[in-house]
């Protein structure tokens, strides 16, 4: 749909009708005290000429290396049509399609995503998106409080396998709202669940179990799941959307399923980008819908008949509710989930399969091949999905420094996170027999001249 | 606009209040309101059991177009909830004084009948507001 600005007669015109004599009149009421002029370290406005430049030398920079870190972003193969199709003018804009009349396209897209991301995770509902990842863990916090009214403690409980990344932006979001965040206890074997000393009588308001988890580790989402309704919480999923093909849906995890499930849609056709922008998709249980933050789109028919599209679930959004909004999120991520949607669409369900065993495949090929070099072990042991922790025999931030010295990003340095010296690598389908090669051969070298 | 329940007592929020015999109070939302809001969709109701202040949120009613806020008319404590608008909150829109009723409520204090309106002088009020 095109966004046309009003013209300098529009504007004239709405102003006289309410009486002000300039836009900057409707502005009077904020104190001129509270009105800044100009920000610091913000540069000044450049021309088109001076950001292309801009960019092009920061985009430079990124180089091409050989990338096998993963740790919540993943690289993943984008056929050439995804983006040709998303930025056509029917859908370049993450515009809010409030009207349906003129927004039918984009409705439908979001539309078709929101049955695909359901129909992953196995869920009854799914939004429209969020921001990311991290911050759709915040979200789904909050809407557990909301959904979990009987428990008052704010307590969430994490297993040890959350993205700490998303802990921390959670706590940030959701921390000033009284609720807390707490790790459940850790086997150092397995890097899951401790089941044997899972805590008693702490009250959560919901249980949070990421799988994969942050090091790769499959949990017994199953027997969590149960003892999360035990305990009388709300189970949230954190999922990766790729493993979905070939890994049980949170919706038939243990007895019930999950109630909420979420994750970073990022793997899904959308570029790494150095971090963003990338989309959070959330799905539940039909009997939570109303306290989900975000719009849904449903399919409906009009006067005619004829089949239409139209946001049907926005009356708890702050345009309409204000202060009482479920959430104040509101943006979706429109031009990240039409991506998505049509990375989905070409791939289809056996595409997706596909790029999840290739990419089990490879990391499976590039582990085996890294223990082979002596100092070089398995963190954990059991099945992992496309990432692996692996312990090394000395620090491990000297070794990345070499690799990427040979263009290589060889992994996520574990260390800060597990106290030990530990690396998290990651092989996706975009990494070649010779890729895994190179790269085991690499490590070899550099371990070997560290020797020396 | 239709008749108004000569038993019940209104407020200015669109509220009705009726005084059961075990000292209770049932609250609801009058036709006009139900009216001005549309069609409902769903009903947030309060916990049985949680204490609520006067003026305090009881209830949040979202119909097609907006959600808002119900107010509790008095203080006191939630004894019972409609849990049938739960799977069909268009009672309120079918009959507001009856089948439609939010909440029962036991009063922690007096009632102050003085603050409240009878339904002729909710009928003026309507009138003004029609004008």
């Amino acid at each position: 749909m095109p966004f046309i600005p009003h013209t300098e007669k529009d504007t004239r015109e709405m102003l006289a009708a309410i009486g002000a004599e300039s836009i900057a009149d409707l502005f009077d009421e904020i104190p001129p005290e509270l009105m800044i002029d100009h920000l610091e370290h913000v540069p000044e406005a450049m021309s088109e000429m001076e950001i292309s430049r801009l960019m092009r030398h920061r985009a430079r920079m990124d180089g091409s290396p050989l990338c096998f870190i993963g740790a919540g972003a993943y690289e993943h193969h984008i056929p050439t049509a995804v983006w040709d199709i998303a930025t056509r003018g029917e859908f370049y804009s993450a515009y809010t399609p409030y009207q349906a009349e003129a927004s039918q396209g984009t409705l439908q897209v979001i539309y078709e995503y929101q049955t695909m991301i359901t129909e992953l995770t196995g869920l009854d509902v799914s939004n429209a998106s969020l921001y990311d990842g991290a911050s759709a863990l915040a979200e789904a916090s909050l809407m557990a409080v909301r959904a979990n009214r009987r428990v008052k403690t704010g307590r969430i409980l994490l297993a040890p396998g959350v993205n700490p990344v998303y802990e921390q932006v959670a706590a940030a979001i959701a921390g000033a709202q009284g609720l807390t965040f707490e790790r459940l206890p850790q086997d150092p074997a397995s890097g899951n669940v401790d089941f044997d000393q899972l805590p008693q009588g702490r009250e959560p308001v919901a249980v949070v179990v990421q799988q994969p988890s942050f090091a790769g580790t499959l949990d017994d989402t199953d027997r969590l799941t149960d003892w999360a309704h035990a305990q009388g919480a709300v189970l949230i999923g954190v999922v990766n959307p790729t493993s979905l093909a070939i890994l049980l849906p949170p919706g038939q995890w243990g007895k019930d399923g999950a109630d909420i499930a979420i994750g970073e849609g990022q793997p899904l056709g959308v570029p790494m980008s150095s971090g963003g922008p990338y989309f959070g998709f959330m799905t539940c249980k039909q009997k939570h819908v109303r306290q989900m933050p975000g719009r849904i789109v449903g399919r409906t028919t009009d006067l005619d008949d004829n089949p239409g599209f139209a946001l049907t679930l926005q009356a708890r959004e702050q345009h309409i509710r204000r202060s009482k909004a479920t959430s104040n999120i509101c943006t979706n991520q429109g031009l990240m989930v039409t991506a998505a949607t049509i990375y989905m669409s070409l791939l289809g369900y056996d595409g997706l399969v596909n790029i999840a065993n290739t990419s089990h495949g490879n990391t499976t090929s590039l582990a085996d091949g890294l223990c082979d070099i002596d100092g070089i072990s398995r963190l954990y042991d059991g099945p992992f999905f496309h990432e692996v922790a692996l312990k090394l025999d000395r620090p491990v931030a000297a070794l990345l420094a070499a690799l990427a010295e040979r263009d290589i990003l060889g992994g996520f340095d574990l260390t800060p996170i597990v106290g030990l010296d530990a690396l998290l690598v990651c092989a996706t389908e975009t990494k070649t027999e010779a890729d895994i090669n190179a790269y085991i051969a690499a490590f070899a070298d550099v371990m070997s001249a560290d020797n020396a | 606009m239709s008749d108004l329940p000569g038993d019940l007592l209104y407020t200015e929020e669109h509220e009705w209040l009726r005084r059961e015999d075990d000292a209770s109070v049932t609250i609801g939302i009058t036709d006009h309101a139900q009216e001005a809001i549309g069609d409902l969709v769903y009903v947030e109701l309060p916990e049985v059991g949680s204490d609520i202040d006067a003026a305090g949120e009881m209830a949040v009613v979202e119909s097609v177009k907006a959600a808002s806020d119900v107010y509790a008319p008095i203080s006191g404590n939630i004894v019972a909830v409609n849990e049938a608008l739960a799977d069909d909150p268009e009672k309120i829109n079918s009959d507001a004084y009856g089948d439609g009723w939010i909440v029962r409520m036991q009063p922690s204090e007096t009632i102050d009948e003085g603050s409240m309106m009878t339904p002729d002088a909710y009928q003026e009020f309507l009138d003004t507001l029609d004008h």
